[in-house]
């Protein structure tokens, strides 16, 4: 029987008078607080939020947690957004006070070990990377898209140059366009050709003397690494443009190939992709940056300088770390304070943990699973961008919309049946009825095995079964339409009865 | 190799199911020979959980923390107390270990907790409507601004103050160089108010943002600041303190706009500044540019209650380069930990909270401004904040000697009344009367006898040599 103190909101479950949280008697003179401040300061009763016993609140959230599907619980082969495992070690450490309780604005002095792990990790997102300027400043991945292109266009400034455009692959994440526009810039889309590669006589005709940059994701988000990138990187700095790389897929290439070495000048990290951090239900993740030497002093700040000390008595104090900006050229901040830390502890513990070798290893599972399961699917469902990916692969569900008037979307709602969290859907663009699959290194082949067993009964199912899945979850096909038309954003009394 | 999970006799099977010799096989057939790494990652080698563990504790341990000092330092992030509840409910895997709910069926849990947070958000801020959290209060501030400037065509003028939290303006720098906005910075009275920015209001203004309390502690004019906006046709967008709505004035009953916080304070760690939780709320007309996610409610097929992610027309995987930001995550995690704390607070513990914020601050100003080295700066009443200006002109040391004994005693201001390293523009400089002065505050979790001490150990500290 489900406990109905999670169906419930929160609003609903209050009682008047009742109290979870008590501080106690003051040990210091208590003030009038109503003589302390003006009237137009202060408000007569305090906001009316919902009173409840600890314990409501308690089975409240943990009643409502058992309606998630997460990585803990479940197979997530959510293409793109790249589920892997979530590593206990990095809660538990990032957990310790020293990381934890510190204050931002507090000196320097006594920070010394967080700086130390910062500064190295700040090194170690170069070596990976293969481009030497980094910020950890950005909150996300498409605030790191945003400010990189900030960092471009201060470059170009600085040339003298009016490069105003912009350009994205129209396989792009669509943070890609929208980053650029923020940062003032046009965009305009470069087509991707029959095999899901970037169209280099459609980048070629786009590319003038007023791109700024182009923003390439690479491997792409069809799985597939761009083998033109020589070609690529060649035209795009030939006509004086920059090459952005969007990060989301570096889980594929770890080890293997470096963004600085095939042309990029500039990128984000997802290290809650790439590097484990958990995604908490859709943030919070990080967008750290990296960036080619010329480019570094516009970087975000601040970032993290280390300097020899000289009356060093011994490996602990050999280096002092400190806070600097980049340069007088710096674009300033994009976030207050330092920037996601808690991620980024995360990030630094899982890359302590595997090493460079280990790291390989990470990709090179990735890519097995990946294209173990496409060899597997592409016997029931098309994959129209071939035989071989890097870490997910496209499926299209196009003919079993047209045999059995079966979508993309119903696949994904019945495969929730089975126990697994859907793949993405109707992503990337370019891919009609898409169904976007990436395993991840961290699943057995005992789980991808079921998963694609799933799958293929799924494809044999009566199209009735299907239309109406998900059965197994507590609700089912919730009506997306009338919550855009009529939206109902917060409780009140009255919707709260109208539909309890 | 922690965490994979195949055997060489899996990875056997599943090479032969795929047809390829190897994995470099599958890879070699993509990357192309000149772009591949010809040498392994220089990364420092793998640890094992035991080693990595003892050697993370060490580094920890040579952090100086809220835990191992008494901690008075504030400046947008506090040491507010968080009951054991929100650390147990936000640990648990099925919150911290899912994603973005896409889709719905399996994601209520999430989703019902975005609802539930939305609706605390406006019930806390007086206004129509919350999205689902933003990165940061700093971040957010921005992305308010940037809403404001959409909706105003032909006002292209931002307006705000130098005692706004100086990140924020750095921030907002950066984000309005490469667009087609100009941002003014008026300067504060004598006394740390905003109010002189309401002679700058004209019919090219977009808004105003200011912030209540602001970066220096004091209370400002909001009604008076929102009503004059408001007449210009401008809107005005508050930075406010989630803490101080236990006993002040909610936004949207004082004319507000949009409102911003940064939502650390409710239930969630210091972290060293992030990550942290965007709150943003604003008026109902305005829902369709509120950047971020919105959660609404809905019914599903069997006439269900139940929540989806909405509005999303104006999100970026719709509307790529026309949407109203780029924004594609949010903080759910955060908003998770601030939605289990008011719920755990309720009416009564938030104002509980503001009470004991304000006695203790007021306690805090009273013993440090007996000595003669010290006198605090600007009038009016504080609720946790106040800044206090050393006579004897060396802040620098005061502070280190009171770190020395185990207090975290407050900020250094001066650095931040010149520019400062981190700030690349005078924009974002505190007003100079700031310099030799500190920032204190003081939160609930603070006692009488940790008061005391930091009085006594600020005393007892060696002033400057005067030349």
């Amino acid at each position: 029987m489900r406990n109905q103190q999670s169906t419930q909101l929160l609003f609903e479950l209050s009682r008047a008078g009742r109290r979870a949280h008590r501080l106690g008697d003051l040990d210091v003179p208590s003030v009038n607080v109503d003589d302390l401040f003006a009237d137009e300061a202060l408000a007569e009763t305090p906001p009316p939020l919902p009173e409840l016993a600890e314990g409501d609140v308690v089975r409240h959230f943990v009643g409502l947690s058992t309606l998630n599907m997460s990585v803990d619980t479940h197979f997530y082969p959510l293409g793109s957004c790249t589920m892997k495992y979530n590593p206990k070690r990095n809660e538990r450490i990032a957990s310790l006070p020293g990381f934890l309780n510190v204050h931002p604005l507090q000196h320097e002095s006594g920070l010394q070990g967080l700086l130390e792990l910062l500064y190295e990790l700040q090194g170690m997102f170069a070596e990976i990377s293969g481009l030497p300027g980094v910020s950890m400043q950005p909150a996300a991945g498409a605030h790191g898209e945003l400010a990189a292109l900030l960092v471009a266009a201060a470059y170009f400034r600085d040339q003298g140059s009016d490069r105003s455009v912009v350009l994205t692959a129209d396989s792009a994440h669509g943070t890609n366009p929208a980053s650029a526009q923020m940062a003032g810039f046009k965009t305009k889309t470069v087509k991707s050709n029959a095999n899901g590669l970037v169209d280099l006589e459609d980048l070629k005709a786009k590319l003038d003397d007023k791109t700024a940059v182009f923003m390439l994701t690479n491997p792409n988000t069809l799985g597939l690494f761009d083998s033109q990138i020589e070609e690529i990187n060649q035209l795009v700095h030939d006509a004086g443009a920059l090459i952005y790389l969007d990060g989301a897929n570096m889980n594929a290439i770890l080890g293997i190939t470096r963004p600085g070495d095939f042309g990029a000048d500039l990128m984000h990290y997802n290290p809650h992709k790439t590097f484990s951090g958990p995604h908490g239900g859709g943030g919070p993740g990080a967008g750290p940056i990296c960036v080619r030497d010329f480019l570094a002093k516009y970087l975000p700040g601040p970032i993290v300088t280390r300097v020899e000390n000289e009356n060093a008595t011994g490996e602990e104090d050999r280096y002092t770390y400190q806070l600097t900006s980049p340069s007088d050229d710096s674009i300033g901040r994009v976030r207050s304070f330092f920037g996601n830390t808690g991620v980024l502890v995360r990030a630094y513990i899982y890359l302590r943990t595997y090493g460079g070798d280990g790291l390989r290893h990470v990709s090179e599972d990735a890519v097995l699973g990946a294209n173990y399961l496409l060899s597997k699917v592409k016997h029931f469902l098309d994959v129209p961008h071939g035989d071989r990916c890097m870490h997910e692969f496209v499926a299209s569900a196009t003919r079993l919309k047209k045999e059995k008037k079966l979508s993309a979307m119903d696949i994904a709602k019945r495969i929730l049946d089975y126990g697994f969290h859907a793949p993405t859907v109707y992503f990337p663009l370019v891919v009609d009825e898409a169904v976007m699959v990436e395993p991840t290194e961290t699943e057995s082949k005992q789980t991808l095995d079921a998963f694609v067993e799933a799958l293929f009964r799924i494809t044999e199912e009566g199209e009735e079964l299907i239309h109406d899945a998900p059965h197994s979850t507590r609700i089912s096909r919730p009506d997306d339409v009338t919550a855009a038309r009529r939206p109902v954003l917060k409780w009140t009394d009255a919707a709260g009865e109208s539909t309890k | 190799m922690s965490y994979l999970f195949h055997t060489d006799e899996d990875r056997r099977e599943m090479l032969k199911s795929i047809g390829a010799e190897s994995i470099d096989e599958i890879i070699n057939d993509q990357v192309p020979e000149a772009v591949r790494m010809k040498r392994p990652l220089d990364l420092p080698p793998a640890c094992n959980e035991l080693a990595l563990t003892a050697e993370m504790t060490r580094l920890a341990a040579r952090n100086a923390s809220a835990d191992s000092h008494v901690c008075f330092l504030g400046g947008g992030a506090y040491d507010h107390f968080i009951p054991a509840a929100v650390d147990e409910i936000a640990s648990r895997g099925e919150y911290y270990t899912s994603y973005t709910p896409y889709q719905a069926e399996v994601s209520q849990g999430n989703l019902q907790v975005m609802f539930e947070y939305e609706t605390l958000v406006t019930q806390l801020t007086g206004l129509g409507v919350s999205n689902a959290s933003l990165y940061d209060g700093g971040s957010a501030a921005t992305e308010a601004v940037l809403m404001a400037l959409s909706m105003q065509r032909g006002r292209n003028k931002v307006i705000t103050t130098d005692v706004v939290h100086p990140q924020y303006r750095d921030i907002l720098v950066a984000y309005l160089k490469n667009i087609d906005a100009e941002l003014v910075v008026v300067p504060s009275d004598e006394n740390g108010h905003s109010k002189p920015m309401i002679d700058a209001i004209d019919d090219k203004t977009a808004c105003v943002l200011i912030q209540h309390p602001n970066f220096v502690g004091q209370l400002e004019s909001v009604s008076e600041i929102a009503a004059a906006a408001k007449e210009a046709g401008a809107l005005t967008i508050q930075v406010f303190d989630p803490v101080s709505l236990g006993r002040l004035k909610r936004p949207g009953d004082m004319g507000v706009d949009i409102a911003i916080a940064e939502g650390q304070s409710l239930g969630n760690p210091l972290a060293y500044g992030g990550p942290y939780l965007g709150i943003m709320a604003c008026r109902d007309e305005l829902v369709r540019r509120l950047p971020g996610r919105i959660a609404g409610q809905t019914t599903d097929r069997r006439g269900k209650r139940c929540w989806v992610l909405t509005l999303q027309t104006r999100e970026q995987h719709i509307r790529r380069e026309k949407a109203t930001s780029n924004i594609c995550s949010n903080q759910t995690l955060l908003a998770l930990r601030a939605t289990v704390h008011l719920s755990l607070l309720g009416p009564e513990g938030l104002k509980e909270t503001a009470d004991h914020c304000i006695a203790k601050t007021a306690y805090a100003k009273e013993v440090i401004a007996k000595s003669d080295r010290f006198e605090i700066v600007g009038e009016g009443p504080s609720l946790k904040e106040f800044v206090v200006r050393d006579l004897g002109s060396d802040v620098d040391g005061l502070l280190a000697y009171a770190r020395d004994n185990g207090l975290l005693a407050g900020i250094d201001m001066t650095p931040m009344c010149v520019g400062g390293s981190e700030c690349s523009e005078t924009a974002v400089a505190l007003p100079s009367r700031y310099e030799q002065c500190f920032l204190v505050a003081v939160t609930e979790k603070r006692s009488r006898v940790e008061i005391d001490r930091w009085a006594k150990v600020l005393c007892e500290a060696p002033a400057m040599a005067t030349v």
